[in-house]
């Protein structure tokens, strides 16, 4: 990828300023790391940091046929939406695959704002305009929004102090409103860390004083920057499936272990070809597991049975900073899928003995 | 960024440490931070002779996986085993506690394709 292309997120040189490692990723220069991926890790999962996760998307679905449009393209049941809910889901294709996993926020009657991954906000635009052939109202405002992640079990003790909304929130449900003197401030009980907290979406013009208030706020009770290094850890702890690494435009929703998010009570995109992948089952599944040796899975490496047979691939895998043992998910043929099959992993052309697992590898 | 004037460098990022004829080897500061946190060191050339810029070993940090190659050739007559216990040694103290292998050089002219500390800075940019 070209450095010059890159496009800046709003906060930039705050990251810079802070010692971030900068790195290019899903188009953007994102903060991968300050003081060390295990250090925020841990931070996350017992204090609190603060993620500048800017470079994700987001889309306005409003006005009459806005629930409707959201149904034919995304294979949860939106309906089941109230006012300040958010649903996690996916935008199947038309071979079987995934264009993209999203949350969609439900802000109010008719007023929808989908959340998708930064990588694809140009394919999953395209498919939204594509597909909106009611003229529903759509708009992509990802370059004009910022998002901060706030996770951790002390995020609310951090950010209470910064608004009047109680923060006392249910999991995944959002509410709108005066955030640090800032008004229509978005926040929502929602993350990719599975260690609690908040994802606050604000727009870029506000990003400053949103900052200040964040770091000051932050300072009270130790919060420390991390980065999409320690993201990805965090998520791979909790089996949270990454676009790109886990699912594609190739793997199934039901492949994937995303039957939960696929339901049938509705039509969409490929209804029926996924509908059957459901009924008669499929040839392959993600699985997690753990290794047994030494060794760390990494994505793209062969899954093999005991006498060396291809069974599957690894599409993520890490040692875990939480559990301090080496954890991967990867996709293997079903009857290698249930929780205590023996697999292994081709490691530098060594066999790693591993176990299938149930997710998430980290139970609090 | 931490590059000691007394050592040579390989482009690879591995640096020497020169004691008669034997090589002391690890990786640069520059690389531990650019692997981040190391989960453990593999080295099982111990005893091997292995040429100029062959594999000897891995390092495997939590976020990537990296090779170790050869800045000289010659017999690897230790690994550093207290690495087994205290990987982070070589995000701590890459070029102390942070050392890697010992080897008997069989070419020591290779020493002079190294490069010192001015041209590694300037490799750096």
């Amino acid at each position: 990828m070209e450095v010059l292309d890159l496009k800046d997120i709003a906060l930039k040189q705050k990251h810079v300023e802070l010692g971030a490692k900068m790195v290019p990723f899903a188009g953007f220069n994102m903060p991968l790391q300050y003081t060390g991926l295990i250090d925020e890790h841990i931070n996350v999962r017992n204090n609190v940091g603060i993620f500048d996760v800017s470079h994700m998307g987001e889309f306005m679905i409003c006005g009459d046929g806005a629930l409707d449009l959201i149904q034919r393209i995304t294979s949860n049941d939106a309906s089941k939406l109230v006012p300040g809910k958010v649903q996690y889901s996916c935008f199947p294709n038309y071979n079987g695959g995934i264009v993209d996993d999203l949350l969609v926020y439900m802000l109010a009657e008719n007023e929808y704002m989908l959340v998708v991954n930064g990588a694809n906000i140009d394919k999953d635009w395209n498919w939204v305009v594509k597909h909106n052939t009611n003229g529903v109202s759509v708009q992509n405002i990802s370059e004009n929004i910022s998002l901060l992640a706030i996770q951790g079990p002390n995020a609310k003790k951090m950010l209470q102090p910064l608004t009047n909304m109680d923060l006392e929130m249910v999991y995944y449900t959002v509410q709108q409103g005066i955030f640090a003197g800032i008004d229509n401030v978005i926040i929502s009980s929602t993350g990719y860390t599975g260690a609690g907290g908040y994802e606050i979406y604000f727009k870029n013009s506000d990003a400053e004083a949103i900052w200040n208030a964040v770091m000051k706020a932050g300072e009270k009770v130790g919060a420390k920057m991390a980065g999409l290094a320690c993201r990805d850890t965090l998520r791979l702890e909790m089996g949270f499936v990454l676009y790109g690494n886990d699912i594609n435009d190739t793997t199934s929703p039901i492949e994937a272990g995303l039957g939960w998010i696929t339901k049938f009570s509705k039509d969409f995109v490929n209804y029926e070809y996924i509908k059957n992948h459901k009924e008669k089952g499929v040839q392959r599944k993600l699985v997690g597991f753990e290794l047994l040796e030494r060794g760390i899975p990494r994505h793209d490496y062969e899954i093999v049975d005991a006498n060396g047979n291809k069974i599957g691939v690894v599409t993520s895998g890490t040692q875990s900073p939480s559990l301090n043992i080496p954890i991967g998910m990867g996709y293997v043929r079903t009857e290698f899928s249930t929780v205590g099959s023996e697999i292994y992993i081709l490691i530098r052309d060594k066999k790693i003995k591993a176990r299938v697992v149930s997710t998430p590898f980290y139970k609090q | 960024m931490n590059i000691p004037s007394e050592l040579k460098y390989s482009k690879d990022h591995e640096w020497v440490r020169v004691e008669g004829d034997v090589a002391i080897i690890g990786i640069t500061d520059f690389a531990q931070g650019e692997l981040g946190d190391i989960v453990y060191v593999e080295v099982e050339t111990e005893g091997d002779t292995l040429n100029h810029e062959a594999t000897f070993g891995t390092v495997e940090a939590v976020k990537t996986v990296s090779d170790l190659f050869m800045p000289v050739s010659g017999e690897i007559i230790e690994f550093n085993k207290s690495l087994e216990s205290n990987p982070d040694y070589v995000n701590n103290d890459p070029y102390g506690n942070g050392w890697m292998i010992k080897v008997k050089m069989s070419n020591p002219a290779e020493l002079d394709k190294l490069l010192n500390a001015d041209q590694y800075k300037a490799l750096l940019g």
